[in-house]
């Protein structure tokens, strides 16, 4: 016993020696590992993107801006929109509860909590969507108390959002509680101490504190929230002009033989991937530039 | 860096809104409309009938508004007909449902009851307003010489076929491999019916069986769909032959470059019959029985029939069609699945059902 932890005790420390000597590792190593990297983002992400954009385009731009001209592409558009307006919000106020309640207070069947928000990054996105219609389909647990109040969930823009939230539920709360985690309570001890209330806490203290990551979160749960396709897949019905989103509109474009259009409507996520992106980039900059500037001026406040 | 947080989250916001705003003014000029009383009716199909109901429905809308001065509107739903009918079952309001066989809108009644049992006596023709059959696409110039189903037990030839499980073109596709087989082995499948021959039918079972066997052994992919298959065989060139449905081959050859692709009429095929019906507790519920079954009718009306045959299905009615798109159509032997298979009910629970044929070929023998 003795011995092994002493063995892994020298683990980590020979770890680092060899650690050291990379930093010394010779030129050409460090230009191969450039290289591989560069090769890598060429062949899989710049040459896919730009198919899109020059497939979109090969008809010309007359063309692509035809494409958004159709009713059942605008229509797209709009509830991939709509489904992301109320999915991120929701999503919002719940990661921020759970990270906080995960952080900072100790409760039982806590590890249980945060086990489950992992879930639905663990769960194909195809049994999130037929987990729903086990639910409220039509012959599902609830779905004859459902169709006989006229509701409809399953095949309609509800069941869509609810699955679209379903997928996006971890993004917010796994940004946040690391962050809150690491930052322990002693900044909303000290508030509290100078008798600050609890709402006046958390909007001075735990917000600021988490602004970046939130933000963060928020870009990442609403680029899921526009681009799922599986788990909506099985739940919209694909009424077009109806209950197809953006992904679902390029499948079946392109199915129909419609590569323009297609390519078109994937032009539009993938800009808005490019945007998200940039978005992100920015908010990781801000947020590493600002940390210690940022939070001297919240304790001075409190 | 001037950038502070509440700047970021006012671009941000900024930009959602705007967003919002433009894209969101489709979805406004739906409500509206949809406030005008304006009937709505959803046709759930299955893959290869889009460029058909394309049309169809546009001929239709018309000519209804100047029947009857109401303005309607059709919206379709396609996918591969067993999943189709899944989504129906489990709730999918379709007033109406066009599949690709009887079978899938049987399920529908049978589990979950909303339609009678004797829907397909309701229409002329058993239900089916036009038919289509089963024939192969090739690579141009035909390279492995696929004259016949027999050629597609050729060493080296591989097959793409949707999944019949979930396409109703790939339970025609295996339904027609085999039947040809029992007709290669028997010689006259009017034999299939006589007693003395039960050795015989027997032994050409199960020679059909290993027949089709061997087919599905060559098949690299299995989409869930018609039109996943073409996409398979013509976009990603996997495969030497595409089982397909006629009108899909058509339109292969014809959107996807003339001239890359043949087409192969095998000597004996299946004469599919795609039929179409009314989904009586949707239509209640929705109000739109009278215009669903007026749609269905305009299927069978001269224009109806000559729109099918423009996109390559068989008209019933073919005196209604172009004597041109008739030309297209090549002639062989078709067979019906009530001769060979003693119907819809009896083929799926013999070779399709869980446990069926099928799955002992795909999955059990592995």
């Amino acid at each position: 016993m003795g011995g092994m932890i002493q063995a892994l005790r020298r683990a980590p420390a020979a770890g680092s020696a060899r650690g050291g000597q990379a930093v010394t590792e010779p030129r050409w190593m460090s230009s191969l590992l450039l290289a591989v990297s560069v090769l890598f983002l060429v062949f899989f992400l710049f040459l896919p993107l730009a198919g899109v954009f020059a497939e979109a385009l090969r008809k010309g731009v007359g063309a692509y801006l035809d494409s958004f001209a159709e009713p059942a592409v605008r229509q797209a558009i709009g509830l991939t929109l709509t489904v992301a307006a109320v999915a991120v919000p929701l999503n919002l106020v719940f990661g921020l509860a759970a990270a906080w309640a995960i952080a900072k207070f100790e409760f039982r069947g806590k590890s249980v909590l945060t086990t489950l928000i992992d879930l639905p990054l663990a769960v194909s996105p195809v049994i999130s969507g037929m987990v729903f219609v086990l639910l409220f389909g039509l012959h599902g647990w609830f779905g004859p108390q459902l169709a006989a109040r006229g509701i409809e969930i399953i095949f309609a823009v509800p069941g869509i959002i609810l699955a679209t939230l379903f997928v996006t539920v971890p993004y917010v709360a796994r940004e946040l509680i690391p962050l809150m985690q690491e930052q322990g309570t002693q900044d909303e001890e000290a508030a509290l101490t100078l008798g600050a209330s609890g709402w006046q806490t958390f909007r001075r203290v735990t917000l600021p504190n988490v602004k970046w990551a939130l933000l963060y979160g928020v870009i990442l749960c609403n680029a899921r929230a526009m681009g799922e396709f599986g788990a909506v897949s099985v739940v919209s019905g694909h009424i077009r002009g109806k209950t197809n989103t953006m992904p679902l509109q390029i499948e079946i474009l392109y199915n129909e033989y419609n590569f323009t259009a297609a390519f078109a409507v994937a032009s539009l996520l993938a800009l808005l991937a490019l945007v998200t992106l940039a978005v992100k980039a920015l908010v990781e900059r801000r947020a590493g530039g600002s940390q210690s500037a940022d939070e001297q001026p919240v304790e001075d406040e409190v | 860096m001037t950038w502070n947080f509440g700047r970021a989250c006012g671009v941000i916001a900024l930009l959602v809104v705007a967003c919002s705003s433009c894209g969101g003014g489709g979805g406004e000029a739906d409500k509206g409309s949809g406030q005008g009383k304006e009937l709505t009716l959803l046709n759930v199909s299955y893959d290869p009938t889009r460029e058909l109901y394309k049309e169809f429905n546009d001929a239709f809308v018309a000519d209804y508004l100047q029947r009857t001065g109401r303005q309607v509107r059709i919206v379709m739903s396609h996918g591969g007909a067993g999943k189709q009918a899944r989504a129906v079952i489990d709730g999918l309001e379709a007033d109406v449902v066009t599949l690709a066989l009887a079978f899938d809108i049987d399920a529908i009644s049978e589990r979950a009851g909303l339609l009678p049992a004797d829907w397909q006596s309701r229409l002329p023709e058993n239900s089916c307003p036009y038919t289509s059959t089963i024939v192969f696409l090739v690579r141009k110039g035909n390279p492995k010489g696929i004259a016949d189903w027999g050629d597609l037990d050729k060493p080296g030839v591989e097959i793409i076929t949707p999944n019949p499980k979930t396409s109703g073109g790939a339970r025609w596709n295996y339904l027609a491999a085999w039947a040809f087989a029992l007709e290669r082995e028997l010689g006259d499948l009017g034999r299939l019916d006589d007693p003395a021959e039960s050795a015989a039918v027997a032994a050409a079972q199960d020679s059909a069986r290993a027949f089709v066997t061997r087919l599905f052994r060559r098949v690299p992919v299995l989409d869930s769909g018609a039109r996943g298959s073409t996409n398979t065989f013509v976009q990603r060139g996997i495969g030497d032959v595409l089982l397909a449905w006629e009108n899909e081959a058509f339109l292969a050859v014809r959107e996807l470059g003339e001239g890359s692709f043949d087409m192969v009429v095998p000597s004996l095929s299946i004469r599919a019959e795609p039929p179409v019906t009314v989904i009586d507790t949707w239509v209640d519920k929705h109000g739109t029985r009278e215009l669903a079954t007026a749609y269905l009718q305009y299927l069978y009306s001269p224009l109806g029939q000559r729109l099918a045959a423009r996109h390559y299905y068989r008209p019933v009615h073919p005196e209604f069609a172009d004597g041109a798109d008739l030309e297209r159509f090549p002639s062989l032997k078709m067979v019906g699945i009530d001769e060979v298979f003693g119907g819809w009910r009896k083929a799926q629970a013999v070779h399709f059902a869980e446990g069926g044929v099928f799955d002992s070929i795909y999955t059990g023998e592995r």
